[in-house]
């Protein structure tokens, strides 16, 4: 590139002309290769070990799918959190505390009921909105303490955490709530049993699209990766904040609809370390823990990696302490070398 | 200041002289190679320091500076090549290994530990024990107080470093340093966030360390601190050594062709521009304990310059003026309207644009991309539909044409800033208020840390949006910036306003007479 003067402002010749490029790779190619790698990992040993397949096994695959729905759809939320720099601890108690309240509502006729004994079989969108409600009140919560009182987000969800699992156990002084109407049940079994699938896919599908290309998912990332810097750039801080708890703890109510739909029954104890699980998908699917980086199919990716973990060493007939071992493990491998790579990024 | 200086050189005396070694040299690099995946940093460079002496390196951003430094400071290792100290190879593979050889790093970011206090933060891994084997932290203090009194700093050895401003942080750093006792001592622009009288200052510490015989490495953009400080400089450009010249020698000019290898005849591009009407008139405007009745107007196409000390208020006026820490009290006029501003949206949507002083802090989503950041601020607008869809297509033709407008080097929009040169940061940050479309336009410290070359674009950048009809607020630490490129300068002394001097009027004696009253 050579320059001139000319009069007084500097003129420049020869300029290699910008153009507009795609995006890179996108960064989930790697952790999609993970997956594959796991799942021909259990294929191999499968074959040697056990002399049956891993993956061609339909009932499987579709055990894998479904348990990765419930806390995939926490993941969604708790991802939009991680990336503005925060952190969600309470989406297990939230679960359980929308599940009870919500059950309540959505028990058929012929059951004795121990809250509201003169209800009787309420659409299915009746206890759906109540916990999905509940949810997003917690969430709210979350935010409104964040922003309003500055404690850090560990301790605002932390406290919110012990709280919400306080609210699961005294609803109902500790008793399992079951007998759910047909229309609720749908919502776990619906459409010859993939209903939790189709809810999943669609709420990662849609939340993909928002953080992709809406102004709300650019405040999302602004803010994480800069929050002082974002304030300045004249996005409201606070407001959005406030948003992304309340999403993340709407998602975890939905969770919690969809798996006692599902297991049809809800316990004060369900969902014991969700929370630890979602993030655990977030950050193996590359999701930084600093904030502004990471991507809703990373955390799909991830949560499939964590479930056909947990069902490959079961199918190795590998025992459960070992399970929790070896997935303890790989949640801190799966760091190491993400930041490992951002590493050798930010050098060249 | 003299009677100080004075009293330094006498105190100093209990500083040994350094002894005596077999070479010319305190510290040789010899042809040392480089390489990063896809780039060579530095190829062949070589570089010697005399005891005694004080070498300044120059050279534009990414020239190869920061990297020779780190490779002496035992951050990086060379692929080829050897350092000499004292005459005799050694291999630094960490700065620790080079700290305990006797060479001791000021680095530009400031490394230092906020929640710490000053004693601590200076003498870790090395602070004295009581006989329990626990910090004693009374003599701590004391050889702290010993260090400031020899340097004739002022500041409390057991004050949090939170507490501190950037500058007096950046006193901690240099007395730091200093406490190693080192033959060699590097030093980052250290003047790029204090101001002339701290300058000043430093300046007598360093012609103080230079007569007890050590070597200062010092690396900076600014050309009169060169003249005023350096006795030989060496100049580098896109990885190789240049030349080595005697300060005294060479003229600014000549400096400026070996640094970018081509002739800048207009340093400050200033042009006669015909002044519109006032757009932003503000008066009384008060933050209680931050500053008090500041008034002043601009009008369409001038450039008011903010002159002062750091700390006496210039940040926190554009800061109250954009809503980011909005004031108590006094009215602000945008346009003839009387406004309140308590956020930067309201700031944003009354045309304002600020771009802050600093760059990583308040200024880059470094894990962002480039578009990413230029966009940043009109996201509230004609780029978003009711659905809050962002026409990003768009936005990345916008994008492209301003990385063109204003040269950043980069392949693409993609590209993350964390990966850009900080003169290329600079220039994104202000696409991004270029972008909105700003009739005021505040910039605070626009040039600081960026090369020559960059400099002088975003100076004709300025130049020229003058020249549109934006009303421009300049906040510089920078006299010749100061006073090269503003109509007038309003000049603050501690939170008050203490003159608006013409630019038929303004010279350095008169603001520097106004900014230390």
């Amino acid at each position: 590139m050579t320059m001139s003067t000319t009069g007084d402002r500097v003129e420049f010749t020869e300029r290699k002309a910008l153009t507009k490029t795609r995006k890179k790779m996108p960064p989930e190619l790697s952790i999609l290769l993970v997956l594959l790698g796991i799942s021909v990992f259990f294929e191999v040993l499968g074959w040697m070990l056990v002399g049956q397949s891993f993956l061609a096994n339909m009932s499987r695959l579709q055990i894998i799918i479904l348990q990765v729905s419930v806390i995939g759809i926490i993941a969604v939320g708790v991802t939009q959190v991680i990336i503005t720099g925060g952190i969600d601890l309470s989406s297990g108690s939230v679960v359980a505390m929308s599940a009870m309240i919500a059950a309540t509502f959505a028990q058929n006729s012929e059951w004795p009921k121990l809250i509201h004994p003169g209800l009787t079989d309420l659409p299915f969108i009746v206890p759906l909105l109540v916990g999905v409600g509940i949810g997003a009140l917690a969430g709210f919560i979350n935010g409104w303490l964040i922003t309003k009182t500055k404690i850090p987000p560990f301790i605002a969800t932390l406290g919110m955490m012990v709280s919400a699992r306080g609210i699961a156990r005294w609803y109902t002084d500790g008793s399992p709530v079951s007998g759910f109407t047909e229309g609720f049940a749908m919502l776990g079994n619906g459409l010859d049993r993939w209903m939790p699938v189709v809810i999943f896919l669609a709420v990662a599908a849609f939340f993909h699209v928002v953080m992709r290309y809406t102004r709300f998912g650019k405040f999302t990332y602004a803010i994480g990766a800069n929050p002082q810097a974002a304030r300045v750039s004249g996005i409201n801080i606070d407001a959005h904040l406030i948003k992304v708890y309340t999403i993340a703890g709407l998602l975890a109510g939905l969770a919690a609809m969809v798996a006692i739909a599902r297991i049809k029954t809800a316990q004060a104890g369900m969902g014991m370390m969700y929370e630890l699980d979602a993030i655990a998908a977030a950050v193996i699917g590359g999701v930084s823990l600093s904030g502004g980086r990471g991507r809703i199919t990373g955390t799909v990716i991830g949560a499939l990696i964590l479930g056909v973990m947990l069902s490959g060493f079961t199918f190795l007939r590998i025992d459960a302490y070992y399970q929790d071992i070896i997935k303890g493990g790989i949640i801190v491998v799966a760091v190491v070398v993400d930041q490992h790579r951002q590493n050798k990024r930010k050098k060249s | 200041m003299n009677s100080a200086s004075a009293e330094l050189m006498s105190v100093t005396d209990a500083i040994p002289v350094k002894k005596a070694f077999n070479s010319e040299y305190v510290l040789e690099v010899r042809d040392v190679r480089k390489e990063f995946p896809g780039v060579v940093a530095l190829d062949n460079v070589s570089l010697r320091i005399r005891p005694g002496t004080v070498h300044a390196l120059m050279g534009e951003n990414g020239a190869g500076k920061s990297t020779l430094m780190k490779i002496i400071a035992g951050i990086y290792q060379p692929d080829r090549g050897e350092v000499r100290l004292r005459g005799e190879k050694v291999w630094l593979p960490t700065p620790l290994a080079a700290q305990e050889a006797g060479i001791a790093m000021i680095h530009q970011e400031l490394l230092l530990m906020n929640p710490m206090t000053v004693a601590e933060n200076i003498w870790i891994r090395r602070e004295p024990k009581n006989r329990f084997g626990l910090v004693d932290h009374v003599a701590m203090n004391r050889m702290t107080q010993e260090l400031f009194d020899r340097l004739n700093i002022d500041l409390d050895p057991e004050s949090e470093i939170s507490e501190l401003s950037v500058a007096n942080r950046q006193m901690v750093e240099i007395a730091k340093a200093v406490s190693f006792n080192s033959d060699v001592l590097i030093m980052d622009e250290p003047t790029s966030a204090i101001t002339e009288k701290e300058v000043e200052h430093l300046f007598q510490i360093i012609r103080d360390l230079r007569a007890r015989g050590i070597g200062i490495v010092y690396i900076t953009h600014k050309m009169n601190e060169l003249f005023e400080i350096a006795d030989e400089f060496s100049v580098f450009r896109d990885g190789q050594y240049i030349a080595t010249c005697a300060s005294s020698d060479v003229t600014r000019d000549d400096i400026i062709r070996m640094m970018v290898g081509r002739d800048i005849t207009q340093m400050f591009p200033k042009e006669e521009v015909e002044l519109g009407d006032v757009v932003l008139s503000v008066k009384n405007l008060t933050r209680d304990g931050v500053f008090r009745d500041v008034s002043f107007d601009v009008r369409a196409g001038e450039i008011l310059g903010f002159a002062g000390l750091v700390g006496s208020g210039r940040s926190d006026v554009a800061e109250a003026l954009f809503g980011v820490k909005p004031a108590d009290s006094g009215t602000i006029n945008v346009f003839g309207q009387d406004v309140k501003i308590t956020n930067p949206h309201q700031a944003i949507k009354l045309g304002m644009a600020f771009l802050t002083e600093d760059r990583k802090e308040t200024g880059c989503f470094l894990p962002l991309d480039i578009q990413e950041n230029i966009q940043a601020a009109v996201l509230h607008d004609q780029y978003v539909d009711g659905a809050g869809f962002v026409a990003e297509n768009v936005l990345e033709d916008r994008s492209i044409e301003i990385c063109q407008r204003l040269r950043v080097k980069t392949p693409n929009m993609h590209e993350r800033i964390e990966n850009l040169s900080g003169g290329n940061q600079q220039k994104v940050l202000i696409g991004r208020w270029l972008l909105t479309n700003p009739k005021i336009l505040i910039l605070d410290e626009p040039t600081r840390g960026i090369d020559v070359g960059a400099k002088a674009e975003i100076h004709s950048l300025i130049t020229q949006l003058a020249h549109e009809g934006v009303a421009v607020i300049m906040i510089s630490s920078e006299m010749p910036e100061v006073l090269g490129m503003s109509d007038r300068v309003l000049v603050m002394h501690e939170g008050h306003v203490t003159g608006i001097v013409d630019r038929s009027e303004a010279d350095q004696v008169t603001i520097m007479d106004l900014a230390a009253r």
